[in-house]
């Protein structure tokens, strides 16, 4: 799997009156692993969601390779292209391991298409890159927290895609489960935009990060220069002490007190 | 990602692989429709044996001279296009209830959840009762199944429209907009059967139960044509249908139109209720039970839950008419009473082995 280029040019999402997101432009170069940061509430998720072709934006574009990903691309080729590994679905989900990360394959066959015998070794690839080999038939309802979001990472991976979206997809997870999953879609050498919550994670594992406010994008850069005391002060309303990661030299966020009372929208 | 992390694989690891189960579940369906068909068709007031039901079917397909006059009115004319009407209601409305309980994610939901079917029994109830020369003159035309088609056509276009959400139509304001839609037209239904003569009441009360006595071969050639199509049309969306029971954001990320797929999956199972139920009334619970036992014994994949399910649908149906003809001989029960009180326990026995995994 090779990286395509993403760029994000100037969306705007609205939803009923609310202006979601505001002229956001984001370029995530080829391969890059690229940080969608911001307190809750801030644009996000809508914002991803239009990549993943989950939600039209209202003005601008998304651009995979320079092709418009609405306009240019159906649907289907838009989703052998794109990826997501969102948070788990609330609903009760009544497949199998297997069948979950099958239907990664979906956009690659029409209907009635019957498949190869290629699709059940990209299937069993998949399996085997998140370290889930004998557990094909378990039912996914059955798996723990961690063991899903594998399964639904695996599906994304069956995708062959070129461009993976992150949605939080950490939350919940032990720390364990965290840095290894964040480890393993780096190691693709996909494209990556992710939303993610832990500022110390988004440091140690984005080339470039990108910061939203209430919509609006109000820094970007790499995570040493995005990640400073005063703009994390202002846009979520804590305090932060900033060191250097003992093995890894990157930026390290110590944090104490919120700036003031009444901002506590970063939970 | 560290294979440390990874458990080894428990006794669910293990369990039989579920194309095993499918094969098996198949398999036990497909042999079962001989049997069942057969003695459905054998039994009644006068019992006729297989041998001689084999004897008409190949007289007719064969065009060879009827053997027994007789034999041959009972067997060709009456029940096997009853026990074959019985099948096809069964089969469609377990394929329209799967279908509906993927589109609206909703485990209770079956082919009536929309109001298609309370639709379909106001405007036939309304023909059977008004007895007015204009009703006369409209049943003469289009007859009570016309009727129960057309007004479920109707309610299907009035749930669509207020069923969405900034334009896009939303499942839970599905589900109420039919429910609400539903508690309005049976509200009238009961109000037209207040007014009726006792005598028209039974005839009434059988079609919102749901029967399939009216059976006969030029009654058949319209759900089969439609149920077939469905079928057919379903089977090809499995895979979409499989990616819908992911989520709506998973089914866009892959490729789908989430909005399409779901408005077309409504339409096409609400015409296969429709066209299931104008021949035979208002069959319940087949449509809820098929789907979730199936669901329960092999798993979600529509691959298989479609095919399995039609045949389980079919098959329950075809019993609970057999059972509906033989209990209380020479009277009938409606199909409806026959499906609820033979399928529930049998259904609550079902969920309780399944410990509610699913």
């Amino acid at each position: 799997m090779t990286g395509a280029v993403l760029r994000l040019d100037n969306v705007g999402v609205r939803i009923g009156s609310a202006q979601l997101v505001r002229d956001v432009t984001i370029d995530c170069p080829a391969g890059t692993f690229v940080g969608l940061l911001g307190p809750n509430g801030s644009g996000k998720s809508s914002l991803l969601r239009t990549v993943y072709r989950a939600l039209p934006p209202d003005s601008g574009a998304v651009l995979l390779d320079g092709q418009d990903l609405l306009r240019e691309l159906s649907a289907r080729q838009a989703a052998r292209r794109v990826a997501v590994l969102a948070q788990e679905p609330a609903h009760e989900i009544g497949f199998t391991v297997e069948e979950v990360i099958a239907a990664g394959r979906t956009p690659h066959h029409g209907a009635w298409a019957r498949w190869a015998s290629a699709d059940r070794a990209i299937v069993t690839q998949a399996v085997a890159t998140v370290g889930l080999t004998g557990h094909e038939h378990r039912p996914f309802s059955a798996l723990s927290g961690g063991e899903k979001q594998r399964v639904l990472l695996a599906r994304a991976l069956a995708q062959q895609p070129s461009v993976l979206i992150l949605d939080e997809p950490t939350n919940h997870l032990d720390i364990g489960t965290q840095l290894g999953l964040l480890a393993l879609v780096r190691g693709l050498g996909i494209t990556v935009l992710a939303a993610l919550h832990d500022l110390n994670l988004a440091a140690a594992y984005c080339d470039r990060v990108h910061l939203l406010q209430d919509g609006a994008l109000v820094a970007h850069g790499t995570p040493g220069e995005v990640l400073t005391p005063a703009l994390i002060a202002d846009v979520f309303g804590v305090t932060a002490h900033r060191v250097a990661h003992p093995d890894t030299g990157r930026p390290h966020l110590i944090f104490a007190d919120p700036v003031s009372p009444s901002r506590e929208d970063n939970s | 990602m560290r294979s440390t992390t990874v458990a080894p694989a428990g006794p669910e690891a293990v369990r039989r692989r579920p194309a095993v189960r499918y094969a098996g579940v198949l398999g036990v369906l497909v042999a079962l429709i001989p049997i069942v068909l057969v003695v459905a068709a054998g039994t009644g007031a006068v019992w006729i044996p297989p041998d001689q039901i084999w004897s008409v079917v190949s007289a007719r397909l064969s065009a060879a001279p009827v053997g027994d006059a007789l034999t041959d009115q009972i067997v060709w004319q009456v029940r096997i296009p009853r026990v074959l009407l019985a099948f096809l209601v069964g089969a469609g409305l377990a394929v329209a209830g799967t279908v509906l309980q993927a589109v609206v994610r909703n485990p209770l939901a079956d082919p009536y959840v929309l109001g298609v079917s309370s639709g379909a029994s106001l405007a036939a109830v309304g023909l059977l009762t008004l007895g007015t020369a204009a009703g006369a003159g409209l049943g003469a035309t289009i007859g009570v199944s016309g009727a129960a088609f057309g007004g479920a056509v109707l309610t299907l276009a009035l749930v669509l429209l207020l069923g969405r959400r900034r334009g896009v139509l939303d499942p839970s304001r599905l589900l109420l907009a039919g429910v609400a839609l539903s508690y309005l037209f049976q509200a009238a239904t009961t109000f037209l059967q207040l007014r009726v003569s006792s005598n028209q009441l039974a005839a009434v009360l059988f079609w919102l139960l749901g029967t399939v006595a009216g059976a006969e071969w030029g009654k058949l050639l319209l759900p089969l044509v439609l149920v077939s199509a469905s079928f057919a049309w379903l089977l090809g969306q499995a895979r979409r249908l499989n990616a819908l029971h992911l989520g709506d954001d998973a089914a866009a990320s892959l490729g789908i139109d989430v909005h399409r797929l779901r408005l077309w999956l409504l339409v096409v199972a609400a015409a296969l209720t429709a066209a299931v139920i104008a021949v035979a009334g208002g069959v319940g619970f087949v449509g809820l039970v098929a789907p979730h036992a199936i669901r329960l014994l092999i798993g979600a994949d529509h691959r298989k839950l479609l095919p399995a399910a039609a045949l389980a649908g079919g098959l329950f149906l075809v019993l609970a008419d057999l059972v509906g003809r033989v209990v209380v001989q020479p009277l009938e029960l409606p199909l409806g009473v026959v499906t609820a009180v033979a399928g529930v326990p049998f259904f609550l026995i079902l969920l309780r082995r399944a410990g509610g995994s699913a």
